[in-house]
């Protein structure tokens, strides 16, 4: 073909089982379908009541996570489940893992955690793969040059059944991010300037790729972050093009290719980036070096400012439907236009989620928290991704760090994240979450949601209000 | 799956815009393992005091609003979580459309999965169809799907895009995944020729 074509192009066509017609979508195969226990049991459902098998159940795999407590392990080293609904929710995907052949992580077994953590951490994550998951933010696998999207619980049935879903191709939106961020800046504030510049709908249609100086200069973790949040903007999928460090990642990781598969998979890899002369139906442009740590005060993800600002005032907004959404999200909030969020207190810190769990993220909040205590009154809850993430934090000592500190050390899942399982801020009150929703209610009814990164997270923990981490980086190690 | 042709329904409106789905379901709602009790927990957080009775506010408590089928919103429905439960929960309550000025991608998907009908209209229609609402809060719509019309209540007819094979295959009552388990062959196909990119997964492994 000597069309030039994006890395997006590359994927999708590699993927396409049967052309996009003027009457019928593509049929897009897809390589690894993962599941959890809240989207897919409808799905289960409809293949028993039509008699059919998944028809892959060695490129699916399942885990427990939204549902699951985070509770530490009993005497017997089990993760007690109390919620009946939970228990039957888990039961029932046990039940379906095992009577349709399909792997399981399980509560409490040694490689369970957060799907989007556990996917790249076995290296079933890989460039150029189609991922897709009953979750919106399936988009962070796109880390790894693959197209990885959430899809609904009908399409869930359909991927267990054929292995393949009815696309229509989307558009292509590049993301350049050019500079180098300042300390105490990280990939978390990168994304949270690029919603709140674009807006919650400015990726509607279109699969993003980030680009640019900033994104290569970003470890694999980082790029996770950035891609995880890409729904968030309205995208389905958000992409970065696999490099060396990519490769180097998935090496040796337990499903990634060994041996001369390997040298061939890193051959069709190297393949992968998009051509100099591709061109995307859309563009956004953001400059890392002039970026401050970010931070929300509203009920959208794209309510966000650098965390020095002022919060905005309705009136300064052009239209009417945007003012009456600020004031119904600052009413939500409590808090008042016009005035800053710094020093602002806070109730609860969640540090977790598919956004921000991962070892590099809990390594960055240790490094503030060593020697240190957390803010009286303040609850800090450090949620490792995985059962992996966990034992690998527990190895480096982490553990003990944030237990000095004050914060509680949980079990892996998605926690505080979605108020689903035990892990709730409580009606009114302020949680500063590493997470990627501040949707009214989302971490429990009436809660309020300051989304940051890690950093501001451990900063704002140590002192109980919102602090600007760079404010605090002298003696701090790694950052 | 019943087909989906032409209807008439009272319309009520929600004006805002990127309404998401844990407003539409909250996740406390999400512990089914089938589609029982969503239509309970629609909007919960806004249908509903903090002490459980009905906000009297709300656009679907106020008395004119009872039966409505057809939802009028603003601009990114349905974003956020990809949780089919959002427009379960919209049916389960007997919703059979929403007009919007544009929907979150996954949303729409889901929709049209389940014949939940999601319909764009361009902004000056939209702008004419609240304004009967705002006048006449007991006003009804027509859906035409066939013919992808909205008809307005003073008469206008308003075209709305929608995905053509979704289309045909609501009107026809044709069933998506019918539609790609014929296309064994070539999925068969695709799979000998292709590289397996995934190291196989064992049916027994446990982490
Ligand atoms: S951590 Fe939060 S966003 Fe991520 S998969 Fe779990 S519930 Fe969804």
């Amino acid at each position: 073909m000597s069309q030039s074509r994006t890395l997006f192009d590359k994927v999708w066509d590699a993927h396409v089982v049967r052309p996009e017609s003027a009457d019928t979508p593509a049929v897009l195969y897809i390589d690894l379908h993962l599941i959890h226990e809240v989207t897919s049991p409808q799905a289960f459902t409809e293949l028993r009541q039509r008699g059919l098998r998944v028809r892959r159940p060695d490129r699916t795999l399942a885990t427990m996570d939204h549902s699951t407590p985070t509770t530490p392990r009993n005497a017997l080293g089990v993760i007690p489940v109390i919620d009946p609904q939970a228990i039957a929710q888990l039961d029932r995907l046990r039940a379906n893992c095992a009577d349709f052949g399909i792997p399981l992580y399980e509560l409490g077994s040694s490689n369970q955690g957060i799907v989007h953590v556990i996917g790249p951490e076995q290296g079933l994550t890989q460039p150029g793969m189609t991922i897709v998951c009953g979750d919106s933010h399936t988009s962070t696998h796109g880390a790894f040059g693959a197209l990885a999207f959430g899809i609904g619980t009908s399409e869930v049935g359909h991927v267990l059944a054929t292995q393949c879903l009815l696309q229509y191709r989307p558009r292509t939106c590049a993301v350049r991010v050019e500079g180098r961020l300042q300390p105490g800046v990280t990939a978390k504030d990168i994304i949270l300037a690029i919603i709140a510049k674009y807006g919650v709908g400015g990726g509607t249609g279109h699969v993003f790729e980030y680009m640019g100086e900033a994104i290569r200069a970003l470890s694999m973790e980082e790029r996770m972050t950035i891609c995880n949040m890409s729904i968030e903007g309205g995208a389905r999928a958000g992409m970065v093009a696999p490099d060396d460090m990519t490769f180097e990642y998935v090496a040796g990781r337990p499903y990634a290719p060994k041996g001369a598969d390997f040298e061939a998979a890193l051959a069709r890899w190297r393949r992968l980036p998009g051509d100099p002369e591709a061109r995307f139906d859309k563009e956004m442009f953001l400059d890392a070096s002039a970026l401050a740590p970010m931070i929300t005060y509203g009920t959208n993800p794209g309510m966000g400012m650098p965390i020095d600002a002022a919060i905005p005032s309705p009136e300064q907004l052009p239209d009417a439907s945007s003012r009456q959404a600020l004031d119904k999200a600052l009413s939500y909030m409590g808090l008042a236009p016009g005035k800053p969020l710094l020093g602002h207190k806070v109730d609860v810190v969640f540090i977790g989620s598919c956004t921000n769990s991962r070892i590099s993220d809990l390594r960055q909040v240790a490094a503030f928290f060593k020697g240190r205590k957390v803010a009286e009154g303040v609850r800090v809850m450090v949620v490792p991704g995985s059962q992996q993430v966990k034992r690998q934090a527990e190895a480096e000592g982490l553990d003990e760090i944030f237990r000095a500190a004050g914060a509680e050390w949980r079990e892996a899942g998605c926690s505080a994240c979605l108020g689903m399982n035990d892990d709730k801020v409580p009606p009114g009150k302020y949680a500063l979450s590493t997470s990627n929703r501040n949707f009214e209610g989302r971490q429990g009814p009436g809660a309020r949601t300051l989304l940051a990164s890690p950093l501001t997270a451990a900063a704002t923990a140590l002192t109980g209000v919102v602090t600007d981490p760079r404010t605090m980086l002298d003696g701090v190690a790694t950052v | 799956m019943e087909p989906v042709t032409t209807f008439s329904g009272k319309a009520v409106a929600l004006v805002a815009d990127d309404v998401d789905t844990d407003q539409i379901i909250p996740a406390a709602y999400l512990k089914v393992t089938d589609k029982s009790g969503l239509a309970e927990g629609l909007f919960k957080a806004w249908r509903y005091l903090p002490d459980g009775t009905p906000s009297p506010d709300f656009p679907l408590n106020r008395p004119e609003a009872a039966g409505a089928t057809v939802l009028v919103t603003g601009r990114n429905f349905g974003c956020g979580s990809s949780r089919e439960h959002a427009p379960w929960a919209l049916q389960g309550y007997g919703f059979k459309a929403v007009i919007a000025l544009s929907f979150a991608d996954i949303f729409r998907n889901n929709s049209l999965k389940i014949g939940l009908l999601p319909i764009v209209i361009d902004e000056a229609s939209h702008r004419e169809l609240l304004r009967y609402l705002e006048a006449d809060p007991d006003t009804s719509v027509t859906v035409d799907l066939p013919n992808q019309q909205v008809i307005l209540p003073g008469g206008r007819a308003v075209s709305f895009p929608i995905d053509g094979f979704a289309k045909h295959c609501l009107v026809h009552g044709v069933d998506q995944l019918g539609f790609i388990l014929q296309q064994e062959e070539s999925i068969a196909a695709y799979e000998a020729a292709t590289p397996a990119w995934v190291n196989t997964l064992r049916p027994d492994e446990r982490g």
